[in-house]
């Protein structure tokens, strides 16, 4: 399938999601909806540094939290709507992914991780000590009155998640059929090979850091007018980290779809068990998923359903020209 | 003296204390991390599973924490060696344990926190022990006996891998393995098998920091979170793999924060161990004291 022809079609997959929530009555699903999107964003981010590169980021909540921060803080200081502070969170947040990359990916990638697991605590405590958003108290975020077109402010914040989440799988799509991506699965591959061929790795990682940090903060930017209340120790939680981690590598991690996957499944069944259980338990399960996929089907569910179609390629060793031969064979 | 300098000596000396329990802390990750490679994020958890064993022992049966967490290094050694063996079948063999291998212990980090929470719920808990009340002064500087003593408990432990590292054959062999595979291999030793052993031992220091950690503070499951930077800035600041390095900069890291915390409040402490964390990661990530 060509770029133009797939974004075509996500761009209808995202019009059908807005169309249908309008004929939902019960609010609660779109809010449901909303969650599940919202992961399908942080799960596509993550994964094109995580998957595409080989670099793990543990710090998706500091990028959300900047995100959500900084539309927080805007918005009170200076009215902006949605639409301004998305951009605004994303480039943001595209600057820190470039800054952390450019201090620690030049190392070996396990710095890169650590230093992402150690960001979210700084950042959680420059919020803590930031008056101007509340601090540990946290803030009330005023909702505008009227919703532009939409008729309930939570139809049009799920519109926006909707364009965000449909723009960053287009993204990670893009990316994944040009040059740049194959120069990304070149790096993971074998890094010091992909640098004797010509791929420009370390500037490669840096566009892919700050691409991914950017999606992450875009994401986090509609959340405080999603929840009208935020304080640092739950928009600071560990399940937006973990779930990030958890949605690529259960779905899969050499392709778009693997995310997308990841979060749909893992997103609905959270907020089914938050309502039939309890809000930890469902967390417990998501660790426990991780753990099992990981040693279990390293490839994902995508794997799974390829060694199910009998296709014998080993996408350990060359996931993409395993990907590529195989659409190449389908494709008249 | 003046009351400032007063000020500043008794943070000085309380992060001296401090840090060498941060050393007890870190050693752990700098033998799973420095020595054999694998970056055990999960340590921060198991240590805050050391304290709750310790917490659990000592409100049942009144036993004193750091005898737990010294009779709890046996189960921690072969949780240890089970997990590496996990480890290697999973990870290691495959060559996938950069990615899969960092979400494989981030997993069981979430696991343990989430697991220690659904037990214990999120409340403080705190251990009962006669030496954690008083208080030794010497003019303005107060020594805190619960303090004291896991700074002098982690001092030992410290010495004592230090000896068991130079002396043995074993010591030695994991000091090698993380240098020649192969010739460790030609010594007569098995690299999967020292390998095992060594992370059987970080873990099981994770036990007795546990139950420094519960002697020095009260605890709830989600803390072990804000030690993974502290304690990795630790091992990176002091050289991969070498323990004087380790507790040296455990110290460096303890009084910089003790002296934030005096003078700019405690709730900035937390961003000084990133300070010092992206400092050596981009200055020197030999470390102090590293070899490379």
């Amino acid at each position: 399938m060509s770029n133009g022809r797939f974004i075509l079609l996500a761009c209808l997959v995202g019009v059908a999601l807005v169309g249908a929530s309008t004929f939902v009555t019960n609010e609660y699903y779109v809010f449901a909806a909303y969650f599940v999107l919202q992961y399908v964003v942080l799960a596509t981010a993550w994964n094109i540094l995580g998957g595409y590169v080989g670099y793990v980021n543990f710090g998706t909540t500091a990028f959300l939290a900047i995100g959500l921060y900084s539309a927080a803080a805007l918005n009170k200081w200076l009215d902006l709507p949605i639409p301004v502070l998305i951009p605004i969170a994303g480039v943001l947040c595209g600057a820190v992914g470039l800054a952390m990359g450019y201090l620690t990916i030049r190392l070996r990638g396990v710095y890169f991780t650590i230093a992402t697991l150690a960001l979210s605590v700084v950042v959680q405590t420059f919020i803590t000590n930031w008056d101007y958003v509340g601090g540990s108290r946290g803030i009330y975020i005023m909702r505008p009155t009227d919703a532009p077109v939409f008729g309930s402010y939570v139809a049009y914040l799920f519109f926006l998640m909707t364009v965000l989440a449909v723009a960053s799988v287009i993204v990670a799509r893009v990316i994944e059929r040009s040059t740049f991506g194959f120069g990304l699965a070149a790096i993971r591959d074998d890094e010091t090979a992909a640098a004797a061929s010509g791929v420009p790795v370390l500037r490669l990682k840096l566009v892919a850091a700050a691409i991914s940090g950017a999606l992450m903060g875009m994401a986090g930017a509609p959340l405080p007018f999603y929840l009208t209340y935020v304080e640092p120790t739950s928009s600071f939680s560990l399940a937006y980290t973990v779930n990030s981690v958890a949605m690529p590598l259960v779905g899969g991690t050499t392709s778009w779809l693997g995310p997308v996957i990841g979060a749909v499944l893992l997103g609905t069944m959270q907020q089914a068990m938050t309502v039939l259980i309890s809000s930890s338990v469902n967390l417990l399960v998501v660790g426990v998923l991780l753990v099992i996929f990981v040693i279990a089907a390293p490839n994902g569910i995508l794997g799974l359903i390829r060694s199910l179609g009998g296709k014998k390629v080993d996408p350990e060793t060359n996931p993409l020209a395993a990907m590529l031969v195989t659409e190449k064979r389908s494709s008249p | 003296m003046g009351q400032y300098a007063g000020l500043l000596l008794d943070s000085i000396v309380s992060g001296v204390l401090v840090g060498g329990f941060y050393a007890a802390m870190a050693v752990g990750i700098s033998i799973a991390f420095g020595m054999l490679g694998i970056s055990n994020i999960a340590h921060p958890a198991l240590i805050l599973l050391g304290s709750f064993i310790a917490y659990v022992l000592n409100s049942q049966f009144g036993l004193d924490p750091i005898l737990v967490g010294l009779l709890a290094t046996v189960p921690f050694y072969f949780l240890g060696t089970l997990l590496y063996t996990a480890y290697e079948f999973a990870f290691e063999r495959r060559g996938t344990q950069l990615i899969r291998g960092l979400a494989f212990f981030f997993g069981l980090l979430f696991i343990t926190e989430v697991g220690l929470q659904l037990i214990f719920g999120v409340d403080y808990r705190l251990v009962e022990a006669p030496y954690i009340g008083p208080s030794y002064n010497i003019g303005p500087v107060s020594l805190p006996v619960r303090m004291l003593i896991p700074f002098l408990a982690s001092v030992l432990l410290l010495v004592g891998l230090q000896i068991f590292f130079a002396r043995t054959f074993t010591g030695r062999a994991i000091m090698a393995v993380a240098q020649d595979k192969f010739a460790l291999q030609l010594m007569g030793a098995a690299p999967v098998r020292i390998k095992r052993i060594a992370f059987g031992l970080s873990t099981a220091t994770a036990s007795l920091a546990g139950a420094f950690l519960i002697i020095l503070q009260p605890v709830e499951p989600s803390m072990g979170r804000d030690y993974i930077g502290r304690i990795f800035a630790i091992c990176v600041l002091g050289g991969i793999g070498s323990l004087p390095g380790t507790f040296i900069a455990a110290v460096i890291v303890g009084v910089a924060e003790s002296i934030t915390a005096t003078f700019y409040g405690p709730s900035w402490s937390p961003a000084i161990a990133f300070g010092f964390l992206l400092i050596a990661l981009v200055v020197r990530p030999a470390g102090l004291f590293g070899r490379a």
